[in-house]
Protein backbone atom coordinates (compact mmCIF):
# COMPACT_ATOMS: atom_id res chain seq x y z
CA UNK A 1 0.00 0.00 0.00
CA UNK A 2 1.24 3.29 -0.83
CA UNK A 3 0.61 5.94 2.16
CA UNK A 4 2.97 8.95 1.10
CA UNK A 5 0.08 11.01 -0.35
CA UNK A 6 -1.50 11.16 2.97
CA UNK A 7 -0.65 13.22 5.48
CA UNK A 8 0.01 11.18 8.64
CA UNK A 9 0.20 12.10 12.47
CA UNK A 10 1.96 10.23 14.65
CA UNK A 11 0.60 10.15 18.36
CA UNK A 12 2.68 9.48 21.47
CA UNK A 13 0.51 8.62 24.91
CA UNK A 14 2.45 7.82 28.09
CA UNK A 15 0.18 9.71 30.81
CA UNK A 16 0.03 6.75 33.19
CA UNK A 17 1.13 2.81 32.89
CA UNK A 18 0.62 2.42 29.25
CA UNK A 19 3.16 3.71 26.29
CA UNK A 20 0.98 4.01 23.37
CA UNK A 21 2.02 4.63 19.45
CA UNK A 22 -0.80 5.20 17.36
CA UNK A 23 -0.70 6.67 14.12
CA UNK A 24 -3.85 8.60 12.21
CA UNK A 25 -4.31 9.85 8.56
CA UNK A 26 -5.85 13.11 8.42
CA UNK A 27 -8.92 11.58 7.00
CA UNK A 28 -9.45 9.62 10.28
CA UNK A 29 -7.97 6.26 9.31
CA UNK A 30 -6.21 4.74 12.89
CA UNK A 31 -3.30 2.91 10.71
CA UNK A 32 -1.32 1.54 13.68
CA UNK A 33 -1.93 1.53 17.92
CA UNK A 34 0.45 -0.13 19.40
CA UNK A 35 1.49 -0.07 23.11
CA UNK A 36 3.01 -1.82 26.10
CA UNK A 37 1.75 -1.57 29.48
CA UNK A 38 3.72 -1.48 32.87
CA UNK A 39 2.53 -3.93 35.29
CA UNK A 40 4.15 -3.67 38.74
CA UNK A 41 5.28 -6.40 40.47
CA UNK A 42 3.28 -5.61 43.17
CA UNK A 43 0.99 -2.49 44.44
CA UNK A 44 -0.14 0.62 41.84
CA UNK A 45 1.73 2.22 39.50
CA UNK A 46 5.08 3.60 40.82
CA UNK A 47 5.48 6.72 38.66
CA UNK A 48 9.31 6.82 38.33
CA UNK A 49 8.85 2.22 37.55
CA UNK A 50 6.45 3.52 35.02
CA UNK A 51 9.08 6.00 33.49
CA UNK A 52 11.46 3.61 32.82
CA UNK A 53 9.55 0.96 31.86
CA UNK A 54 8.34 3.67 28.91
CA UNK A 55 11.83 4.59 28.03
CA UNK A 56 12.80 1.64 27.54
CA UNK A 57 9.58 0.14 25.43
CA UNK A 58 9.63 3.53 23.45
CA UNK A 59 11.72 2.50 20.55
CA UNK A 60 10.07 -1.13 20.08
CA UNK A 61 6.31 0.52 20.59
CA UNK A 62 7.66 3.28 17.49
CA UNK A 63 9.39 0.33 15.54
CA UNK A 64 5.89 -1.89 15.86
CA UNK A 65 3.66 1.06 15.21
CA UNK A 66 5.46 2.57 12.36
CA UNK A 67 5.54 -0.90 10.65
CA UNK A 68 1.76 -1.97 11.16
CA UNK A 69 1.22 1.52 9.40
CA UNK A 70 3.64 0.38 6.95
CA UNK A 71 5.67 3.63 7.02
CA UNK A 72 8.21 5.17 7.39
CA UNK A 73 9.25 8.38 9.84
CA UNK A 74 9.97 10.49 6.73
CA UNK A 75 6.14 9.95 5.60
CA UNK A 76 4.50 10.94 8.61
CA UNK A 77 3.33 15.38 8.96
CA UNK A 78 3.17 16.16 12.66
CA UNK A 79 3.85 14.98 15.82
CA UNK A 80 1.44 14.69 18.58
CA UNK A 81 1.53 14.15 22.30
CA UNK A 82 -0.56 13.87 25.53
CA UNK A 83 0.49 16.94 27.40
CA UNK A 84 -1.74 16.09 30.43
CA UNK A 85 -2.71 15.44 33.09
CA UNK A 86 -1.27 12.71 34.33
CA UNK A 87 1.84 11.20 35.65
CA UNK A 88 4.59 13.43 35.56
CA UNK A 89 7.62 11.24 34.91
CA UNK A 90 5.69 9.29 32.40
CA UNK A 91 4.15 12.54 31.16
CA UNK A 92 7.41 13.74 30.68
CA UNK A 93 9.17 10.57 28.77
CA UNK A 94 6.36 10.86 26.62
CA UNK A 95 7.11 14.20 25.70
CA UNK A 96 10.81 13.99 25.03
CA UNK A 97 10.05 11.04 22.41
CA UNK A 98 7.79 13.59 20.66
CA UNK A 99 10.17 16.21 20.65
CA UNK A 100 13.01 13.92 19.69
CA UNK A 101 10.55 12.63 16.52
CA UNK A 102 9.80 16.74 16.20
CA UNK A 103 12.97 17.97 16.01
CA UNK A 104 15.09 15.49 14.17
CA UNK A 105 12.35 14.87 10.99
CA UNK A 106 11.97 18.56 11.44
CA UNK A 107 7.46 18.14 12.01
CA UNK A 108 5.41 20.94 13.80
CA UNK A 109 4.25 19.22 17.25
CA UNK A 110 0.81 19.84 18.93
CA UNK A 111 0.11 18.62 23.19
CA UNK A 112 -2.94 17.10 23.36
CA UNK A 113 -5.27 16.67 26.65
CA UNK A 114 -5.12 13.08 27.52
CA UNK A 115 -9.28 13.37 28.48
CA UNK A 116 -10.38 15.17 25.57
CA UNK A 117 -8.36 12.69 23.43
CA UNK A 118 -10.71 9.84 24.91
CA UNK A 119 -13.67 11.92 23.95
CA UNK A 120 -12.33 12.42 20.33
CA UNK A 121 -11.26 8.88 19.65
CA UNK A 122 -14.73 7.76 20.81
CA UNK A 123 -16.83 9.58 18.74
CA UNK A 124 -14.50 9.07 15.64
CA UNK A 125 -14.89 4.77 16.12
CA UNK A 126 -18.54 4.76 17.04
CA UNK A 127 -19.81 7.78 14.79
CA UNK A 128 -21.58 9.82 18.07
CA UNK A 129 -21.71 13.26 17.78
CA UNK A 130 -22.46 15.01 20.12
CA UNK A 131 -22.48 12.69 23.57
CA UNK A 132 -22.65 13.07 27.18
CA UNK A 133 -19.55 10.98 28.22
CA UNK A 134 -18.55 8.51 30.87
CA UNK A 135 -15.20 8.52 31.10
CA UNK A 136 -13.81 5.98 33.90
CA UNK A 137 -10.56 4.85 33.94
CA UNK A 138 -7.66 4.50 36.96
CA UNK A 139 -7.06 8.09 37.31
CA UNK A 140 -10.26 9.14 35.73
CA UNK A 141 -13.90 9.80 36.29
CA UNK A 142 -15.75 12.31 34.56
CA UNK A 143 -19.39 13.24 33.21
CA UNK A 144 -18.80 15.54 30.35
CA UNK A 145 -20.67 17.23 27.52
CA UNK A 146 -19.98 20.00 24.89
CA UNK A 147 -21.11 23.35 25.47
CA UNK A 148 -20.25 26.18 23.81
CA UNK A 149 -16.91 25.75 22.69
CA UNK A 150 -15.83 23.38 24.96
CA UNK A 151 -16.20 20.31 27.05
CA UNK A 152 -17.92 20.83 30.15
CA UNK A 153 -17.42 18.94 33.48
CA UNK A 154 -20.95 18.00 34.74
CA UNK A 155 -20.09 15.72 37.19
CA UNK A 156 -16.56 13.95 38.29
CA UNK A 157 -15.61 12.41 41.52
CA UNK A 158 -14.58 14.42 44.54
CA UNK A 159 -12.17 11.95 45.61
CA UNK A 160 -10.29 8.52 44.02
CA UNK A 161 -11.58 7.41 40.48
CA UNK A 162 -13.70 4.29 39.88
CA UNK A 163 -10.97 1.89 38.16
CA UNK A 164 -8.51 3.22 41.37
CA UNK A 165 -11.17 2.38 43.96
CA UNK A 166 -12.01 -1.02 42.13
CA UNK A 167 -8.07 -2.29 41.61
CA UNK A 168 -7.04 -1.02 44.98
CA UNK A 169 -9.92 -3.08 46.11
CA UNK A 170 -9.00 -6.05 43.60
CA UNK A 171 -5.22 -6.12 44.81
CA UNK A 172 -6.70 -5.98 48.83
CA UNK A 173 -8.47 -8.75 48.27
CA UNK A 174 -5.16 -10.70 46.68
CA UNK A 175 -6.20 -11.05 42.74
CA UNK A 176 -3.64 -10.21 40.25
CA UNK A 177 -2.90 -9.17 36.69
CA UNK A 178 -3.27 -12.09 34.61
CA UNK A 179 -2.02 -12.74 31.14
CA UNK A 180 -4.10 -10.62 28.97
CA UNK A 181 -6.50 -9.57 31.87
CA UNK A 182 -6.45 -6.76 33.76
CA UNK A 183 -7.09 -6.80 38.03
CA UNK A 184 -10.84 -4.90 36.88
CA UNK A 185 -11.61 -7.94 34.82
CA UNK A 186 -10.81 -10.29 37.44
CA UNK A 187 -13.01 -8.86 39.68
CA UNK A 188 -15.67 -8.60 37.48
CA UNK A 189 -15.71 -12.19 37.13
CA UNK A 190 -15.70 -12.95 40.64
CA UNK A 191 -18.46 -10.27 40.76
CA UNK A 192 -20.43 -11.77 38.32
CA UNK A 193 -20.88 -14.89 40.43
CA UNK A 194 -22.18 -12.56 43.80
CA UNK A 195 -25.68 -13.50 45.58
CA UNK A 196 -25.98 -11.43 47.74
CA UNK A 197 -26.11 -7.36 48.06
CA UNK A 198 -24.09 -6.53 51.05
CA UNK A 199 -24.95 -2.91 52.47
CA UNK A 200 -21.85 -0.17 51.47
CA UNK A 201 -22.43 3.75 51.56
CA UNK A 202 -23.73 5.19 48.09
CA UNK A 203 -22.76 8.81 47.64
CA UNK A 204 -24.29 10.86 45.58
CA UNK A 205 -23.62 14.75 45.74
CA UNK A 206 -25.23 16.99 42.90
CA UNK A 207 -23.65 15.40 39.78
CA UNK A 208 -20.47 14.34 41.72
CA UNK A 209 -19.92 11.08 43.26
CA UNK A 210 -17.64 10.06 46.48
CA UNK A 211 -15.73 6.56 46.28
CA UNK A 212 -12.93 6.57 48.84
CA UNK A 213 -15.98 5.71 51.96
CA UNK A 214 -16.90 2.60 49.54
CA UNK A 215 -13.78 1.60 49.46
CA UNK A 216 -13.03 1.38 52.72
CA UNK A 217 -15.74 -0.08 54.17
CA UNK A 218 -15.59 -2.69 51.28
CA UNK A 219 -12.14 -3.36 52.35
CA UNK A 220 -12.84 -3.41 55.67
CA UNK A 221 -15.96 -6.04 55.58
CA UNK A 222 -13.17 -8.03 53.23
CA UNK A 223 -10.41 -7.90 55.68
CA UNK A 224 -13.00 -9.01 58.41
CA UNK A 225 -13.71 -12.37 56.65
CA UNK A 226 -17.48 -12.10 57.63
CA UNK A 227 -18.86 -12.16 53.74
CA UNK A 228 -18.36 -14.16 50.77
CA UNK A 229 -15.78 -12.47 48.16
CA UNK A 230 -17.61 -12.89 45.34
CA UNK A 231 -20.48 -11.12 47.28
CA UNK A 232 -18.41 -8.51 48.18
CA UNK A 233 -17.06 -8.05 44.60
CA UNK A 234 -20.67 -7.95 43.26
CA UNK A 235 -21.69 -5.28 45.78
CA UNK A 236 -19.26 -2.82 45.34
CA UNK A 237 -19.40 -2.93 41.48
CA UNK A 238 -23.37 -2.50 42.06
CA UNK A 239 -22.73 0.75 44.24
CA UNK A 240 -20.30 2.10 42.69
CA UNK A 241 -21.87 1.49 39.04
CA UNK A 242 -25.03 2.82 40.24
CA UNK A 243 -23.68 5.96 41.94
CA UNK A 244 -21.97 6.96 38.36
CA UNK A 245 -24.72 5.96 36.35
CA UNK A 246 -27.15 8.12 38.02
CA UNK A 247 -24.74 10.77 37.60
CA UNK A 248 -24.73 10.42 33.98
CA UNK A 249 -28.20 10.15 33.65
CA UNK A 250 -28.37 13.83 35.73
CA UNK A 251 -26.22 15.07 33.02
CA UNK A 252 -28.83 13.71 30.37
CA UNK A 253 -31.59 15.06 31.86
CA UNK A 254 -29.97 18.00 31.73
CA UNK A 255 -28.56 18.46 28.63
CA UNK A 256 -30.94 16.57 26.77
CA UNK A 257 -28.13 15.25 24.56
CA UNK A 258 -29.51 12.44 23.05
CA UNK A 259 -26.13 10.32 22.55
CA UNK A 260 -24.38 8.48 25.83
CA UNK A 261 -20.99 7.47 24.81
CA UNK A 262 -18.56 5.28 27.35
CA UNK A 263 -15.08 4.66 27.70
CA UNK A 264 -11.62 4.80 29.54
CA UNK A 265 -10.14 1.61 30.75
CA UNK A 266 -13.57 0.84 33.03
CA UNK A 267 -15.54 0.83 30.01
CA UNK A 268 -14.85 -2.95 29.11
CA UNK A 269 -17.06 -3.44 32.10
CA UNK A 270 -20.16 -5.34 30.58
CA UNK A 271 -22.34 -5.16 33.97
CA UNK A 272 -21.32 -1.24 33.55
CA UNK A 273 -22.04 -1.14 29.73
CA UNK A 274 -25.68 -2.40 30.78
CA UNK A 275 -26.60 -0.12 32.91
CA UNK A 276 -25.80 2.86 30.93
CA UNK A 277 -27.53 1.38 27.63
CA UNK A 278 -30.82 1.04 30.26
CA UNK A 279 -30.70 4.97 30.86
CA UNK A 280 -30.03 5.89 27.38
CA UNK A 281 -33.31 4.22 26.31
CA UNK A 282 -35.15 6.06 28.58
CA UNK A 283 -33.92 9.22 27.68
CA UNK A 284 -34.59 8.29 24.38
CA UNK A 285 -30.75 8.40 23.44
CA UNK A 286 -28.14 6.27 21.29
CA UNK A 287 -25.72 4.11 23.67
CA UNK A 288 -22.47 3.84 22.44
CA UNK A 289 -19.02 1.75 24.03
CA UNK A 290 -15.61 2.84 22.65
CA UNK A 291 -14.27 0.00 21.63
CA UNK A 292 -11.07 -1.67 23.80
CA UNK A 293 -8.37 -0.51 22.49
CA UNK A 294 -9.24 2.78 22.24
CA UNK A 295 -11.24 3.08 24.84
CA UNK A 296 -8.13 2.39 27.57
CA UNK A 297 -4.94 4.55 26.84
CA UNK A 298 -3.79 4.65 24.04
CA UNK A 299 -1.87 6.24 21.40
CA UNK A 300 -4.17 6.24 18.34
CA UNK A 301 -6.68 9.19 20.27
CA UNK A 302 -3.21 11.41 20.48
CA UNK A 303 -2.51 11.13 17.04
CA UNK A 304 -6.47 11.46 16.11
CA UNK A 305 -6.88 14.69 18.43
CA UNK A 306 -3.51 15.80 16.93
CA UNK A 307 -5.23 15.98 13.93
CA UNK A 308 -8.10 18.17 14.95
CA UNK A 309 -6.07 20.41 16.89
CA UNK A 310 -3.34 21.08 13.51
CA UNK A 311 -5.94 21.31 11.49
CA UNK A 312 -7.54 24.13 13.39
CA UNK A 313 -4.52 25.82 13.54
CA UNK A 314 -2.85 24.55 16.76
CA UNK A 315 0.79 23.66 17.06
CA UNK A 316 2.80 23.66 20.30
CA UNK A 317 6.66 25.09 19.77
CA UNK A 318 8.82 22.95 21.95
CA UNK A 319 9.28 25.76 24.23
CA UNK A 320 6.02 25.66 25.41
CA UNK A 321 5.79 21.85 25.05
CA UNK A 322 6.08 21.36 28.99
CA UNK A 323 3.91 19.05 30.70
CA UNK A 324 0.77 20.01 32.41
CA UNK A 325 0.07 17.30 35.40
CA UNK A 326 -3.29 19.06 36.35
CA UNK A 327 -4.41 20.16 33.07
CA UNK A 328 -8.34 19.97 33.29
CA UNK A 329 -10.97 18.97 30.39
CA UNK A 330 -12.48 22.06 30.39
CA UNK A 331 -9.76 24.33 30.26
CA UNK A 332 -9.28 23.76 26.66
CA UNK A 333 -10.86 25.31 23.70
CA UNK A 334 -12.26 23.10 21.14
CA UNK A 335 -12.73 24.92 18.02
CA UNK A 336 -13.41 21.97 15.51
CA UNK A 337 -16.73 21.51 17.34
CA UNK A 338 -19.97 23.14 16.30
CA UNK B 1 -56.66 12.74 42.59
CA UNK B 2 -57.60 14.69 39.64
CA UNK B 3 -56.19 15.05 36.49
CA UNK B 4 -52.78 13.86 35.90
CA UNK B 5 -50.32 15.52 33.36
CA UNK B 6 -46.10 14.76 32.73
CA UNK B 7 -44.39 18.22 33.46
CA UNK B 8 -40.60 17.17 33.65
CA UNK B 9 -39.21 13.67 33.36
CA UNK B 10 -35.90 14.55 35.29
CA UNK B 11 -32.88 11.93 36.31
CA UNK B 12 -34.10 11.40 39.55
CA UNK B 13 -37.68 12.12 39.75
CA UNK B 14 -40.98 12.73 37.40
CA UNK B 15 -42.81 15.61 38.11
CA UNK B 16 -47.01 15.85 37.14
CA UNK B 17 -48.90 18.66 37.50
CA UNK B 18 -51.93 17.33 39.20
CA UNK B 19 -55.26 18.42 40.76
CA UNK B 20 -55.80 17.57 44.55
CA UNK B 21 -58.88 18.88 46.17
CA UNK B 22 -59.03 21.80 43.90
CA UNK B 23 -55.61 22.63 44.36
CA UNK B 24 -52.92 22.81 41.48
CA UNK B 25 -49.88 20.02 42.72
CA UNK B 26 -46.82 18.89 41.99
CA UNK B 27 -46.67 15.21 42.52
CA UNK B 28 -42.80 14.21 42.63
CA UNK B 29 -42.45 10.65 41.93
CA UNK B 30 -39.08 8.65 42.25
CA UNK B 31 -39.80 5.96 39.74
CA UNK B 32 -37.94 2.65 40.21
CA UNK B 33 -34.65 2.92 38.51
CA UNK B 34 -33.71 -0.17 36.45
CA UNK B 35 -30.45 -0.16 36.22
CA UNK B 36 -29.61 -0.54 40.51
CA UNK B 37 -30.78 -3.87 42.15
CA UNK B 38 -34.20 -3.71 43.21
CA UNK B 39 -33.07 -3.60 46.49
CA UNK B 40 -30.94 -0.93 46.15
CA UNK B 41 -33.24 0.98 44.43
CA UNK B 42 -35.96 0.90 47.13
CA UNK B 43 -33.86 1.91 49.56
CA UNK B 44 -31.95 4.99 47.71
CA UNK B 45 -35.72 5.78 46.88
CA UNK B 46 -37.38 5.67 49.67
CA UNK B 47 -34.92 7.35 51.58
CA UNK B 48 -34.79 10.24 49.82
CA UNK B 49 -38.87 10.19 50.09
CA UNK B 50 -38.60 10.35 53.34
CA UNK B 51 -35.85 12.67 54.32
CA UNK B 52 -36.89 14.95 51.06
CA UNK B 53 -40.19 16.46 53.17
CA UNK B 54 -38.56 16.87 56.53
CA UNK B 55 -35.17 19.32 54.94
CA UNK B 56 -37.92 21.34 53.11
CA UNK B 57 -39.32 21.88 56.62
CA UNK B 58 -36.49 22.36 58.83
CA UNK B 59 -35.86 25.01 55.15
CA UNK B 60 -39.17 26.78 56.20
CA UNK B 61 -38.08 27.09 59.44
CA UNK B 62 -35.27 28.51 58.67
CA UNK B 63 -36.78 31.11 56.76
CA UNK B 64 -36.04 29.41 52.95
CA UNK B 65 -39.17 29.21 51.03
CA UNK B 66 -40.08 25.87 49.98
CA UNK B 67 -43.31 24.17 48.65
CA UNK B 68 -45.57 23.12 51.11
CA UNK B 69 -46.16 19.86 51.33
CA UNK B 70 -49.16 17.98 51.31
CA UNK B 71 -48.86 14.67 50.93
CA UNK B 72 -45.90 11.84 51.26
CA UNK B 73 -46.42 7.69 50.22
CA UNK B 74 -42.58 6.28 51.15
CA UNK B 75 -44.53 2.87 49.45
CA UNK B 76 -44.46 4.43 46.25
CA UNK B 77 -42.36 7.00 46.68
CA UNK B 78 -43.92 9.90 45.70
CA UNK B 79 -44.28 13.68 47.71
CA UNK B 80 -47.72 15.80 46.60
CA UNK B 81 -46.94 19.47 47.45
CA UNK B 82 -47.77 22.76 46.29
CA UNK B 83 -47.35 23.71 42.46
CA UNK B 84 -45.02 27.31 42.60
CA UNK B 85 -45.72 29.70 39.93
CA UNK B 86 -42.48 31.17 38.81
CA UNK B 87 -39.40 30.23 36.72
CA UNK B 88 -36.37 28.29 37.31
CA UNK B 89 -33.42 30.53 38.28
CA UNK B 90 -31.47 28.77 35.52
CA UNK B 91 -34.08 30.12 32.58
CA UNK B 92 -33.77 33.48 34.12
CA UNK B 93 -30.43 34.35 34.82
CA UNK B 94 -29.27 34.78 31.41
CA UNK B 95 -31.78 37.13 30.38
CA UNK B 96 -31.76 39.56 33.00
CA UNK B 97 -29.53 42.89 33.42
CA UNK B 98 -26.10 42.46 35.28
CA UNK B 99 -27.78 43.95 38.48
CA UNK B 100 -30.37 42.45 38.78
CA UNK B 101 -28.29 38.96 37.67
CA UNK B 102 -26.39 40.40 41.18
CA UNK B 103 -29.44 40.91 43.21
CA UNK B 104 -30.48 37.15 42.71
CA UNK B 105 -26.80 35.77 43.26
CA UNK B 106 -26.84 37.59 46.69
CA UNK B 107 -30.38 36.70 47.53
CA UNK B 108 -29.41 33.01 47.00
CA UNK B 109 -26.18 33.15 49.06
CA UNK B 110 -28.50 34.19 51.36
CA UNK B 111 -30.42 31.61 51.60
CA UNK B 112 -27.40 29.10 51.42
CA UNK B 113 -26.28 31.14 54.89
CA UNK B 114 -29.78 30.54 56.09
CA UNK B 115 -30.06 26.62 55.77
CA UNK B 116 -26.74 26.17 56.44
CA UNK B 117 -26.75 28.38 59.70
CA UNK B 118 -30.08 26.23 60.40
CA UNK B 119 -27.95 22.65 59.89
CA UNK B 120 -29.62 22.10 56.73
CA UNK B 121 -27.23 20.62 53.84
CA UNK B 122 -28.77 20.83 49.88
CA UNK B 123 -26.72 18.60 48.48
CA UNK B 124 -27.93 19.85 45.01
CA UNK B 125 -27.59 23.18 44.59
CA UNK B 126 -28.03 24.60 40.55
CA UNK B 127 -30.14 26.61 39.44
CA UNK B 128 -32.18 24.59 38.01
CA UNK B 129 -33.43 23.84 41.79
CA UNK B 130 -34.56 27.54 42.47
CA UNK B 131 -37.79 29.10 41.63
CA UNK B 132 -38.07 32.51 41.38
CA UNK B 133 -41.98 33.20 42.04
CA UNK B 134 -44.50 35.05 40.24
CA UNK B 135 -44.04 37.51 43.68
CA UNK B 136 -40.31 37.35 42.91
CA UNK B 137 -39.65 35.19 45.94
CA UNK B 138 -36.96 32.38 45.73
CA UNK B 139 -38.06 29.23 46.58
CA UNK B 140 -35.28 26.11 46.97
CA UNK B 141 -36.71 22.79 45.47
CA UNK B 142 -35.35 19.13 45.14
CA UNK B 143 -33.92 18.55 49.10
CA UNK B 144 -33.79 15.04 47.94
CA UNK B 145 -29.88 14.40 48.20
CA UNK B 146 -29.61 17.05 51.23
CA UNK B 147 -29.06 16.06 55.00
CA UNK B 148 -29.07 18.10 58.61
CA UNK B 149 -25.39 18.49 59.20
CA UNK B 150 -23.96 21.30 60.64
CA UNK B 151 -19.92 20.48 59.71
CA UNK B 152 -18.21 22.69 57.89
CA UNK B 153 -17.33 19.92 55.44
CA UNK B 154 -20.64 19.34 54.15
CA UNK B 155 -21.02 23.14 54.04
CA UNK B 156 -18.42 23.61 52.27
CA UNK B 157 -19.24 20.65 49.26
CA UNK B 158 -22.46 22.04 49.14
CA UNK B 159 -21.16 25.23 47.83
CA UNK B 160 -18.40 23.73 46.23
CA UNK B 161 -21.23 22.18 44.33
CA UNK B 162 -23.02 25.74 43.52
CA UNK B 163 -19.68 26.63 41.94
CA UNK B 164 -19.68 24.13 39.71
CA UNK B 165 -23.06 24.19 38.24
CA UNK B 166 -22.73 27.72 37.59
CA UNK B 167 -19.53 27.16 35.90
CA UNK B 168 -21.24 24.30 33.82
CA UNK B 169 -24.33 26.01 33.31
CA UNK B 170 -23.59 29.36 33.53
CA UNK B 171 -20.26 29.56 32.06
CA UNK B 172 -20.34 33.09 31.13
CA UNK B 173 -20.91 34.30 34.15
CA UNK B 174 -20.35 32.05 36.67
CA UNK B 175 -17.44 33.66 38.40
CA UNK B 176 -19.10 37.10 39.29
CA UNK B 177 -22.11 34.87 40.22
CA UNK B 178 -20.82 32.87 42.58
CA UNK B 179 -19.06 35.97 44.06
CA UNK B 180 -22.22 37.60 44.65
CA UNK B 181 -23.26 34.17 46.16
CA UNK B 182 -20.88 34.15 48.62
CA UNK B 183 -21.30 38.28 49.16
CA UNK B 184 -24.72 36.99 50.20
CA UNK B 185 -24.27 34.14 51.82
CA UNK B 186 -21.79 35.32 54.33
CA UNK B 187 -23.93 38.48 55.29
CA UNK B 188 -26.01 35.78 56.52
CA UNK B 189 -23.56 33.48 58.73
CA UNK B 190 -21.07 36.14 59.44
CA UNK B 191 -17.99 36.96 58.04
CA UNK B 192 -15.77 34.62 60.61
CA UNK B 193 -18.33 31.84 59.80
CA UNK B 194 -18.39 32.32 56.79
CA UNK B 195 -14.69 32.50 55.94
CA UNK B 196 -14.01 29.44 57.67
CA UNK B 197 -16.61 27.71 55.04
CA UNK B 198 -15.03 29.52 52.80
CA UNK B 199 -10.93 28.06 53.77
CA UNK B 200 -12.79 24.75 53.43
CA UNK B 201 -13.97 25.17 49.40
CA UNK B 202 -10.76 25.49 48.71
CA UNK B 203 -9.21 22.73 50.48
CA UNK B 204 -12.00 20.04 48.89
CA UNK B 205 -11.38 21.33 45.55
CA UNK B 206 -7.54 20.54 46.07
CA UNK B 207 -8.44 17.31 46.85
CA UNK B 208 -9.81 17.09 43.49
CA UNK B 209 -7.88 15.55 40.94
CA UNK B 210 -5.95 17.33 38.49
CA UNK B 211 -6.64 21.16 40.42
CA UNK B 212 -4.27 23.96 39.51
CA UNK B 213 -4.72 24.83 43.18
CA UNK B 214 -2.94 22.34 44.27
CA UNK B 215 0.43 23.93 43.48
CA UNK B 216 0.61 25.68 45.92
CA UNK B 217 -0.34 23.22 48.67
Amino acid sequence: MKRQAEALCLGVESTADDFGVGIATFKGEILANASSGYVPEEGGIHPREAARHHAEAADKVLSEALAKAKVKPTDLTLIAFSQGPGLGPCLRTGATVARALASYLDLPLVGVNHSLAHIEIGKLKTGTVDPVTLYVSGGNTIVSAFEAGRYRVFGETLDIALGNCLDVFAREAGLKHKQGMSLGAALERLAADGEKLVSLPYVVKGMDVSLSGLLTASTTLLNKGECRLEDLCYSLQEHAFSMVTEVTERALAHTEKKEVLLTGGVAANKRLQSMLRIIAEEHDAKFNVVPRQFATDNGAMIAWTGVLAYTHGLVTPVDKSFVKLRWRLEKVDVSWVQ
Amino acid sequence: MGTIMLLKKGAEASLFLADWHGRKVIVKMRLPKRYRPAELDAKIRGYRTAHEPQLMHEAKKAGVPTPTIFLVDITDASITMEFVEGKQVKQVLAGVSRKKRQELSIRIGGLIGKLHRHGVIHGDLTTSNMILSAEGKIFLVDFGLGEKNKELEARGVDLHLMKRALQSTHYKFAEECFKNVLKGYSAVLGEEDAEKVFEKICEIERRGRYVDERKQA
